[in-house]
């Protein structure tokens, strides 16, 4: 117990000393210690839960779904932190921001990653609303922190089109509620998710029906599912790198893991009814809409960061169409897809973040020849592409493979549509990547300082991933597996 | 059972509810900034006195403090840092009209009718006797939502968005006598944090664009990308 | 005596249809009274409208040379369709002979047919002002007609029926029951009242400047006993509306059967609720400006508006499972 409460509480411990604390320099190395306090209690979580199963109390509770979720996020905010201490202090130099920003940015930081922790561990589907929310809330000014027009109006769109679809989920959750009021005797329990899962069949289908349909277009507006996913292109971008890398690589797990909870409660209603995949069914159109559109979009951006934005946006329709595929097979791989996608993208985006220190723009058309200029950034930003479009023998292919194959048992026509996907989108990074690897760099462009552990850090976990899963994660995954999707796969 | 037979207290209940749909729609047509506000308060002090009703017409006890704190929350503080807000950014006397009054309003009918359909299924299972107002519940949300996308001001969008959080609130009162406490706490306070954050976003908002036309935000699209 | 019973009912009703006749100009005269003590003067006497109406039936009714014989006639069309409108609406009693006659469609035709002979009657000398006193009175009657019939509609659907006499036997019956529907559809016949009769906010009845008005700039060439009729009908159009909205909504006290004690009672009640609508009335007028006329469809659309939300609040709020 102590375990989930020091991987939880640390951070926004963390938060309120960074609020107070003056010095922009202390405050960059007490992020970083408060990140790595976290990570070390959530591996102690997990040798936990290895051991003992489940642990739950405490409106707490950590099973073997979210357990791997706990201590990715928390790895991701150590090496994002990591990487964010001389970023932003360079940011502070070339005065993009002052100090009371960079005040607000590393309690911000902490505060997010509390609330992210908060909605991984908590039993209560109230307490999941009110931690998204605080996510949104949290980052809302860290988007707009450079302050220029731009920025805010990113920021404005993100906390409008957020806070909207925020409230529907809590709409979907009262509906919720309501439901479970009927079947159990203690109004209390009402919105523990353990026990409303225990009693799913009893849960009204109609209503839970409804419910689904409020709670997959509010929290997919946080995945950034098509049509809601307006806001995650220019949030992304707009906001320092860092965020980018933390809100791309986290705080969309984060929804999606909202929604499969909820998922499971929903098929588990409707489970007697003429219509027992209609939540399945929802997961996959959106994903699959989101998957296309969010390919095509990629072609056209200008800006680095908006375009794996949008290849984020991509991966989410993917795995949130996996999960909606259900079955063993396609859970397992969606589920290696969220560990590994996290992994790849941050890391991306931290050496993009380098590249665009080195170029002095995020416009792809002006930054060229980063191999020459500095070959660690070159070919860090080269490999992370490779592994995000699904080559081999990373990690991204093997869970696209997983998620092909079970395609082509379950639903064979989708399998055209996933491909052609795959292709249109590889197409349009490359296409992208190709000149600024490999072209001619500028005229007095030089290297910069830029510490690379994170970023390899990160590959060659994916590239390990790929080539060989550890048992103990596969035994997890699985575990996972079998609690969402009902069979093992191992 | 109709509506003569019900106790007089319900009655009254359903009442509020309708004149909280019809404050809603004096929300969605206001002009006038600091009138819109004041249509806010009106309407979050109906909702609290309909949580007070449900309270003492047999509800969980904690509705008192729910009742409470929305009234303190939804009716003094809120509007109190909005009208701040619209003082210190000179809007006093701002009028900003709907562009298409008549579609508007027909499209929020429209909607009443909708979220009517959508509660059906609910209003058949038989609860108390407050199921009524669900439908009323959703459809100030889906006005409010209405709201956001049609008033392309910043100040008119914080308050649809705080409409939105008034009818989930009276979702949760009418449906399930209102969330655990815990819950309900944590939800306040989320919206009282929003609401600081979207005063700190008015300043932010008419620094880079001079003005709170949300309109005006129209540097990020896809189509500017083609021409920089 | 048994004549006298079955002639009882009969002679009721038209005493009733005298009574409204009577009572028109003291509403007339009481709200002329209330507003002047709110502005702080003395006022006309309560008696002055009866003085008006006779000094101006003994004058001469001079007619242009440009009118037509629709313009002789149309005082009498509007004062009679106006009386017989008034005639149904149930005042001291509601089991009269007349209520069979007194539904709400009726009466708006009714209305409308008054309307549209004044409105030509505006038009028919051919004057500027006539002509536009009648289109603004077209307007306005056009969009407070769908309010009208939609609230009427609100309340049919609680008393599954448009006739007045069972829509007051039926709140009679319900006793006391709070209903949204009534609440909103009241709201809508307010305004809708408001409209039609031509007080502030909507026109000015009082007012000498041509250009704002309405229903003063059709009858702007009448004189003498064609003066008076148009005048008297849009008297007791006023207590019409008065009548409707104080039995309706607020029905208790009127006068069930035909005894004695039962239609004294119904008489001192109705008298009380049109004095107490007509204070309301006057402080509304006093309080409020007139509007600019391009403004008025938006007081309109208010009233629809309430209107459809009394009928929506109706099917959602009070259809029992």
């Amino acid at each position: 117990m102590t375990a989930v409460l020091l991987t939880v509480f640390a951070p926004l411990a963390g938060a309120l000393v960074l609020a107070l604390l003056r010095s922009s320099y202390w405050a960059g190395w007490l992020n970083v210690a408060v990140a790595g306090l976290s990570l070390t209690a959530s591996a102690w979580l997990a040798r936990l839960v290895a051991l003992d199963g489940e642990i739950a109390g405490l409106s707490f509770r950590v099973d073997a779904f979210n357990v791997y979720l706990v201590v990715l996020t928390a790895f991701v905010g150590l090496t994002t932190s990591i990487f964010s201490r001389p970023y932003m202090a360079h940011v502070r130099e070339t005065q993009r921001t002052g100090a009371g920003g960079l005040r607000v940015y590393h309690a911000m930081y902490q505060a997010f990653m509390f609330t992210m922790l908060l909605a991984l561990t908590t039993d209560n589907l109230g307490v999941l609303w009110v931690a998204v929310e605080g996510a949104t809330l949290s980052t809302v000014l860290l988007v707009s922190l450079y302050r220029t027009p731009e920025a805010v109006e990113a920021a404005w769109k993100y906390f409008i089109l957020c806070g909207v679809g925020i409230a529907l989920a809590l709409f979907g959750t009262v509906l919720t509620y309501f439901a479970a009021l009927h079947v159990l005797d203690d109004p209390e329990a009402g919105l523990t998710w353990s026990v409303l899962y225990g009693h799913a069949s009893d849960l009204e289908p109609a209503v839970m029906g409804i419910a689904f349909v409020f709670l997959l277009v509010g929290y997919g507006t946080k995945i950034g599912l098509v049509p809601m996913h307006q806001w995650l292109p220019d949030a992304h971008s707009e906001g320092p790198t860092p965020m980018s890398a933390v809100l791309s690589g986290l705080l969309l797990n984060v929804a999606l893991y909202a929604v499969i909870r909820f998922k499971m409660l929903t098929d588990g209603s409707l489970a007697a009814t003429t219509t027992p995949q209609l939540a399945g069914y929802m997961l996959m159109a959106f994903g699959m809409l989101s998957f296309l559109v969010a390919g095509l979009f990629l072609h056209r951006q200008r800006d680095v960061k908006r375009m794996f934005s949008y290849s984020s946006i991509e991966h989410m329709g993917l795995m949130t169409f996996a999960f909606g595929l259900g079955g063993p097979l396609a859970t397992f791989g969606a589920l290696l897809h969220m560990l590994v996608h996290s992994l790849t993208k941050s890391a991306i985006f931290v050496t993009v973040g380098h590249a665009t220190h080195i170029a002095g723009t995020q416009d792809i058309d002006h930054i060229r020849g980063l191999i020459r200029t500095q070959p660690a950034v070159g070919w860090s930003l080269l490999i992370g592409v490779v592994a995000i479009a699904g080559f081999p023998p990373f990690g991204v292919f093997t869970s696209e493979f997983l998620l092909l194959t079970a395609t082509m048992d379950a639903q064979p026509w989708f399998t055209i549509a996933l491909l052609s996907g795959l292709a249109v989108a590889f197409a349009g990074l490359f296409r992208h990547l190709q000149p600024m690897v490999f072209g001619a760099a500028p005229e007095g462009q030089g290297p910069v300082t830029a510490n690379m552990l994170p970023v390899m850090t990160h590959l060659a976990l994916v590239l390990w991933l790929g080539l060989a899963i550890p048992p103990f994660l596969a035994r997890w995954l699985d575990r996972a597996t079998e609690l969402i999707a009902g069979g093992h796969l191992l | 059972m109709t509506l003569a037979e019900l106790p007089l207290l319900q009655q009254l209940l359903l009442v509020l509810a309708a004149l909280v749909l019809f404050t809603s729609f004096v929300l969605l047509e206001q002009a006038r900034l600091v009138s819109a506000i004041h249509a806010f308060a009106w309407q979050g002090a109906l909702i609290a006195a309909i949580t007070v009703i449900v309270a003492t017409g047999g509800g969980a006890k904690h509705l008192y403090f729910s009742a409470l704190l929305t009234f303190m929350l939804k009716v003094l503080l809120i509007p109190w840092m909005l009208h701040r807000q619209v003082q210190r950014l000179d809007l006093e006397r701002h009028t900003q009209a709907l562009r298409r009054p008549a579609l508007v309003i027909m499209a929020a009918v429209a909607l009443v009718v909708f979220s009517y359909w959508l509660a059906l299924p609910m209003v058949a299972q038989e609860l108390t006797f407050t199921r009524n107002i669900v439908a009323v519940s959703l459809a100030i949300v889906l006005i409010g939502l209405l709201m956001m996308v049609f008033r392309p001001q910043a100040v008119l969008q914080v308050l649809g968005f705080m409409s939105m959080e008034n009818g989930l609130f009276l979702a949760a009162v009418s449906t399930t006598q209102g969330m655990p406490l815990l819950v309900e706490l944590g939800v306040a306070f989320d919206v009282l944090v929003a609401m600081v954050l979207f005063g700190v976003f008015f300043l932010q908002i008419r620094d880079s664009i001079e003005s709170l036309d949300v309109d005006r935000l129209n540097r990020l699209t896809e189509t500017v990308e083609n021409e920089r | 005596m048994d004549y006298l019973l079955t002639f009882l009912p009969w002679l009721l009703a038209a005493v009733q249809a005298l009574l409204y006749l009577a009572l028109a100009p003291l509403l007339a005269g009481w709200l002329r009274r209330i507003k002047a003590r709110l502005q702080n003067r003395r006022g006309p006497s309560l008696w002055q409208p009866y003085r008006d109406l006779y000094k101006l039936f003994g004058k001469e009714a001079r007619v242009a040379t440009t009118a037509s014989p629709l313009f002789r006639a149309a005082p009498y069309i509007v004062f009679v369709a106006t009386w017989l409108a008034a005639a149904t609406v149930p005042l001291i009693a509601v089991d009269l002979p007349t209520a069979m006659v007194a539904d709400i469609i009726v009466l708006a035709g009714l209305l409308a047919l008054a309307r549209f002979f004044l409105a030509l009657a505006g038009m028919d000398i051919g004057t500027a002002f006539g002509g536009m006193g009648a289109s603004r009175e077209m307007l306005v009657s056009a969009l407070a007609e769908p309010a009208m019939l939609m609230a009427v509609f609100t309340l049919a659907m609680t008393a599954h029926s448009t006739n007045l006499a069972s829509m007051i036997d039926a709140q009679l019956a319900a006793g006391l029951v709070l209903r949204p529907s009534f609440l909103f559809a009241l709201g809508a016949l307010v305004l809708v009242a408001i409209a039609e009769t031509g007080r502030i906010p909507v026109d000015n009845p009082a007012t000498h400047l041509e250009l704002t008005m309405i229903h003063e700039a059709m009858i702007l060439e009448y004189s003498g006993r064609h003066l008076a009729l148009m005048e008297w009908a849009a008297q007791i159009k006023l207590v019409l509306y008065g009548a409707l909205i104080a039995n309706v909504f607020f029905p208790w006290g009127i006068a069930q059967s035909t005894a004695p004690t039962a239609l004294a009672t119904g008489a001192l009640v109705i008298l009380l609720k049109l004095l107490a609508l007509g204070v309301a009335l006057a402080i509304s007028e006093t309080v409020l400006a007139k509007m600019r006329f391009f403004r008025a469809p938006a007081l309109l659309n208010l009233a629809l508006l309430l209107a459809l939300l009394g009928l929506l609040g109706h099917v959602i709020l009070e259809v029992g499972s």
